[in-house]
């Protein structure tokens, strides 16, 4: 990853030497088809990217402008929407429901991101190795992330179910589980925990994985010579240039963790006593069961600004601690 | 960690991943072992590990539930095909006139694009649903696709526009001598070269398209068009009668054959896909 970033910075500079060559390019082209191919070289761009914005705009930009609008709407599903100001937003501050679901998503994302995140780095260091057969191992760790999120849902409430599942024989022999693992609050949490763990820490291992092997061996084979300590190399050499990685693993499962729904409404049907609905889940049900289409508006708006605060916000943290 | 493993500690490094190797599989292969079961013994409390017998029989079962299992397949086969076709022409075109042209707004318009990454699609659902219905694209097939399209689309062209600026630009001077135009030299020069790029874009169109739920859920309402994550929900959650296990084994396992096997055959393109995305 770090060896290939020089070649991105150079591509970011447009004004050197790679529009030298392209409109020398033209004007050599130019010559020789003997029209003015610098014209149709410029505009034509236009005509390649205008399919994708077409699909963007239609299906992005209009429903990001319709989110606006909705917000400030009683919008039902079917009728006519009313005019009301932010009244939408003066609800969702009395709405203890949605208070809660943030609560248990926070929750939820502060328990999931630390561990997954120490796992992944564990596995990392396990196999950044030269041994015959660690490619077979990475394969193996990584291969619950290609298959979905529900699916990997639904095959964990098989595994936990209390007549015919495998892990609840299994917990309940070790003595870890006397009830079903989803009909009680706090193990239903644990065991989406272990689903979302045992699905994608493969995904974060490969990153780390990706910085870590991109790190120059002669730093290390350095401080071992120095009679730097396994731990000193850890602190001084492998987490300061990890830096980046950290950052992007960091805001992908903050992020991952806070739309969180497939999970839960799989396994846990929001449930036991609505004790794991989680933002995304309580917006669904507000737009998609009760049909409060312009309340469910105003709760994803509130969540995206959320959300890009919180990204903005770990960002500037990493960037500080880089100078 | 960079260290040369002394020859001791060699075995217990290859015992222990063998045991966390074991640990990730277990769901998995256990899924499989039971859809091969007889149906009475995937069904049996407490379970057993080994089948007495391997048996297709929850298969032939699975061919006859609700609609037919082939009918649902079917379906996420359509929605992916078409996000895969829809994302490969969109991408390369896109990708192609980032890299290749000059044209006003042309830094603005690719910062939009990337801008649309950091929305995330959840949060768009419910006006994205009042402009399907507008168009007359829910409760279809088409409409999810373009729905999985669009955001995918951002990150495809992203990766293709680096895939071209990563041919050199002497290519395109040897076409433009030949007398190619544009389009020509897009589709005979620059994408036979940009095949990898494209490769990884495409499978993650696919693997994206084949395991999204949230959209399917939502979008489609008729029965006979739900893709498969949503029909085996259905199928769990016993709407249909009490729930048959073993079926629900080979569903899932039919569910996650088909991206466990591209993921094995096209590794190196996922690796290259989620390496090239990071670096943004």
């Amino acid at each position: 990853m770090r060896s290939s970033q020089p070649n991105a910075q150079i591509k970011k500079q447009p004004g050197t030497a790679q529009a030298r060559t392209q409109s020398g390019s033209v004007a050599m082209a130019r010559r020789i088809s003997g029209r003015n191919r610098f014209i149709e070289r410029d505009f034509a761009g236009y005509l390649y990217i205008a399919p994708a914005f077409l699909v963007v705009g239609v299906f992005f930009f209009c429903p990001l402008g319709l989110l606006i609008w909705m917000a400030l709407h009683d919008w039902p599903l079917l009728g006519k929407p009313q005019f009301q100001g932010l009244a939408n937003f003066a609800a969702l501050f009395q709405d203890t429901t949605f208070w809660e679901s943030f609560w248990f998503t926070a929750k939820y994302t502060m328990v999931i991101t630390p561990a997954i995140f120490l796992l992944a780095y564990g596995l990392a260091l396990l196999i950044n190795s030269r041994a015959p057969g660690t490619g077979v191992f990475r394969t193996i760790y990584f291969l619950p992330v290609v298959i979905g999120l529900g699916t990997a849902s639904l095959l964990w409430v098989w595994l936990l179910n209390d007549q015919v599942g495998m892990l609840h024989r299994i917990l309940v022999s070790w003595g870890w589980l006397r009830e079903p693992a989803l009909a009680n609050g706090n193990t239903a949490f644990l065991a989406v925990i272990a689903m979302v763990i045992w699905k994608t820490v493969g995904f974060t291992m490969v990153l780390l994985l990706v910085g870590m092997q991109a790190i120059p061996n002669d730093l290390y084979e350095a401080a071992r010579i120095d009679g730097a300590s396994w731990w000193a190399q850890q602190l001084n050499i492998t987490f300061p240039l990890l830096r980046a990685t950290f950052a992007l693993a960091l805001i992908m499962s903050v992020v991952g963790s806070f739309l969180a729904f497939d999970q839960f409404y799989i396994m846990t049907g929001g449930g036991p006593d609505n004790s794991t609905i989680t933002v995304v889940y309580w917006i669904y049900r507000a737009s998609f069961t009760y049909f409060k289409l312009g309340y469910g508006a105003a709760m994803s708006l509130v969540l995206m600004a959320g959300l890009t605060i919180l990204s903005a916000f770990q960002l500037l943290i990493l960037r500080e601690r880089n100078d | 960690m960079n260290m040369v493993q002394p020859a001791v500690r060699r075995p217990v490094w290859y015992v222990a991943c063998s045991l966390i190797a074991v640990l990730f599989l277990a769901p998995i292969l256990w899924s499989i072992l039971t859809s091969l079961k007889l149906p009475a013994e995937a069904n049996a409390s407490p379970p057993e590990l080994i089948p007495s017998r391997l048996s297709a029989e929850n298969y032939v079962a699975l061919l006859g539930y609700g609609g037919g299992i082939m009918h649902y397949f079917g379906n996420s086969l359509i929605v992916a095909s078409l996000t895969v076709i829809g994302i490969v022409i969109l991408s390369t075109l896109a990708g192609y006139g980032f890299s290749r042209f000059k044209f006003p707004l042309k830094g603005s318009l690719f910062l939009t694009l990337l801008v649309t990454l950091m929305v995330p699609f959840q949060s768009i659902l419910t006006p994205l649903f009042l402009v399907l219905r507008v168009l007359h694209l829910q409760n279809s097939l088409l409409g999810l696709a373009l729905v999985n399209i669009t955001f995918q689309l951002p990150f495809s062209i992203f990766m293709l526009r680096n895939s071209f600026d990563g041919i050199p630009r002497e290519l395109d001077d040897a076409a433009a001598i030949d007398g190619c135009n544009s389009l020509r030299l897009l589709l005979r020069v620059l994408l036979p070269v940009a095949m990898p790029g494209l490769v990884s874009v495409a499978l993650f169109a696919f693997l994206a398209s084949w395991n999204e739920f949230l959209a399917a859920l939502i979008f489609l309402t008729d029965s006979d068009k739900f893709t498969l994550p949503v029909m085996l929900l259905n199928a769990q959650s016993g709407y249909l009668g009490t729930i048959d296990w073993g079926l629900m084994q080979a569903g899932i396992t039919l569910t996650m054959l088909p991206c466990a096997i591209l993921f094995l055959l096209l590794q190196r393109y996922y690796v290259r896909g989620l390496i090239s995305g990071a670096i943004k």
